[in-house]
């Protein structure tokens, strides 16, 4: 595999909060266009994981280097020009609730692309509207939103900068069985139709298993298992069976 | 059982300079002098939010209008009432308006806007930005390559500070109004005698002073409540302490500087 083909490679990251450690060596290499399914339970560390990645918080030691930049080295105005390919989904979807839909959409549309007319902006905010399905809500605020409404509209909102990167943090959660189906589709035609490489953090395994090619298990600040579905949970280990089984409990 | 001095106060092992809250507060104050420098670094480089100052002024306005304008009348009334009987033991009681248009112009009318401001404006955008960065949607702007200081607090510091000489001077109308009103009952001065004689004693220093007042006293609410709800911590109960600690902070400066100013003022007089 050519080097340049590493999207995201992360060589013994370690991150602790005072003496609660948190990532304790984490190594990972993300191909272009992989999506990835990061799995752990609560507290375990994910989210600090993603936030790594974008530079929101600094790891401790360790090299994170994303389309071979190593985002905690370089300057705020290339940490700028990065973010402008990686896209993030909120665990709490994260919209700003005191705009409108349509408001959030062209939010980091017009202060990144400053030349664009008001009729390449509308364009841009019906057509990521109409990927995620949800052209209706366009002039709805944050709080007239469902659940996985919001999630989409959170998805819409980083698709308009046409992202090479997506990080969704707990896309499912919180969101009942059927929506939960309509965001792992998403997911999967996002993949499709923006080329993104991806990471999904879960504990859904449906989610895991719909949108994933490969799996990582994190557990005690490192990834304890990583590779396909089958792959890793095929195994004796207590952590991730109990993980398996909770999900599955009527396969058994 | 046996105490250590330096574990006896707050978390075991960890040393302090002095004692927990002292050095919490020092460390503040160091914050928030980061949180200024930041404020002048990113404010006056383009491109600027200008939709969104015009905006925040708006709302700063329209928060503390109601409030002012009710306090203010009432300072002014009360205050002429109660000086009445003072100054009349002299026989003075045609001094009022001069003596009651100093009070307010150079003490009231910048402190008095001041505080209420702090009150309404300050926790509002402690509580406010507070939410905004529990709920992540901070780091969204963050992540979405936008940049949320510029957004969010610059646009609100300019507007306190853009929006408290207009406040004060309008407390300060309002106020002479609350004193007039008295002053016709009791004296039946006619109100362009009662102006002539209460501007009679004020001069370009006292103007200038409130003004200056005003100004900083804006800066202040707005860094105050920006910076306490910026850096809101543990979900909703930080929203709560965000908001309250930003009327404290406010509060707490707002004291001092009226003493300093003061101070360097009455050098000029
Ligand atoms: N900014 C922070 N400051 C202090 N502790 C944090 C911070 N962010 C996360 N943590 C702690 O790190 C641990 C992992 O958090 P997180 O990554 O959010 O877990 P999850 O795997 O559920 O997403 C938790 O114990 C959390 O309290
Ligand atoms: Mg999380």
């Amino acid at each position: 595999m050519d080097i340049n083909d590493v999207i995201i490679s992360i060589k013994n990251l370690k991150k602790s909060f005072g003496t609660l450690s948190v990532l304790n060596g984490i190594d990972i290499e993300i191909e272009k266009g992989e999506n990835i399914a990061v799995l752990g339970r609560s507290g375990s560390g994910k989210s600090v994981l993603i936030k790594i990645i974008s530079g929101l918080l600094k790891p401790d030691s360790g090299t994170v280097k994303v389309l071979g930049r190593e985002v905690d080295k370089i300057s705020d105005a290339e940490l700028q020009k990065l973010r402008l390919k990686i896209g993030f989904s909120f665990q709490s979807s994260a919209l700003y609730d005191s705009m409108s839909v349509k408001q959030n959409l062209e939010f980091p549309l017009v202060r990144n692309l400053r030349n664009l007319s008001r009729k390449e902006v509308n364009a841009a905010i019906e057509e990521v509207l109409s990927d995620v399905g949800l052209s209706q809500t366009i002039n709805q605020m944050p709080s007239e939103l469902s659940g996985g409404q919001k999630k989409r509209i959170g998805i819409a909102r980083t698709l308009i900068l046409k992202p090479e990167i997506m990080l969704y943090d707990e896309p499912t959660s919180g969101l009942d069985p059927i929506t939960s189906i309509e965001i792992n589709k998403l997911i999967v035609q996002v993949r499709e139709q923006y080329n993104t490489t991806a990471i999904i953090i879960t504990h859904d395994l449906v989610c895991a298993k719909e949108t994933a090619d490969r799996v990582a298990m994190l557990l005690d600040g490192k990834f304890l298992m990583q590779g396909s579905f089958e792959e890793v949970f095929n195994t004796d280990n207590e952590n991730v069976r109990t993980f398996y089984d909770y999900n599955f409990i009527n396969a058994k | 059982m046996k105490v250590d001095p330096e574990k006896s106060e707050g978390l075991p092992g960890i040393k302090y300079f002095i004692s927990e809250k002292t050095d919490l507060f020092f460390l503040t104050l160091y914050n928030v002098h980061k949180f200024i420098i930041r404020f002048f670094k990113v404010a006056f480089s383009p491109p600027f939010e200008f939709k969104e100052i015009i905006n925040q002024c708006y709302q700063v306005g329209y928060r503390s209008l109601g409030l002012i304008s009710l306090t203010g009348f009432i300072t002014g009334f009360v205050f002429t009432k109660q000086s009445r009987p003072s100054l009349s033991t002299f026989g003075a009681s045609s001094w009022l308006p001069s003596l009651i248009s100093i009070a307010i112009i150079r003490a009231l009318a910048p402190l008095v806007t001041a505080l209420i401001a702090a009150g309404k404006v300050g926790s509002n955008m402690g509580a406010e930005l507070g939410s905004m960065k529990v709920t992540e949607q901070i780091d969204a702007m963050e992540v979405s390559a936008t940049n949320p200081f510029k957004f969010l607090v610059s646009t609100r510091i300019l507007a306190t500070t853009l929006m408290l000489p207009v406040l004060v001077t309008y407390t300060g109308f309002v106020g002479m109004m609350g004193s007039y009103l008295n002053v016709h009952q009791n004296e039946q001065t006619s109100i362009t005698a009662f102006f002539k004689s209460a501007f009679s004693t004020i001069t370009f220093l006292d103007i200038f002073s409130s003004l200056l007042k005003s100004v900083v006293y804006g800066f202040t609410i707005g860094v105050a409540g920006c910076y306490q709800g910026y850096n809101a911590q543990n979900g909703t109960q930080g929203v709560g302490r965000a908001a309250n600690m930003a009327v404290v902070l406010a509060m707490f400066m707002i004291f001092i500087e009226e003493m300093l100013i003061v101070q360097v003022i009455n050098e000029f007089r």
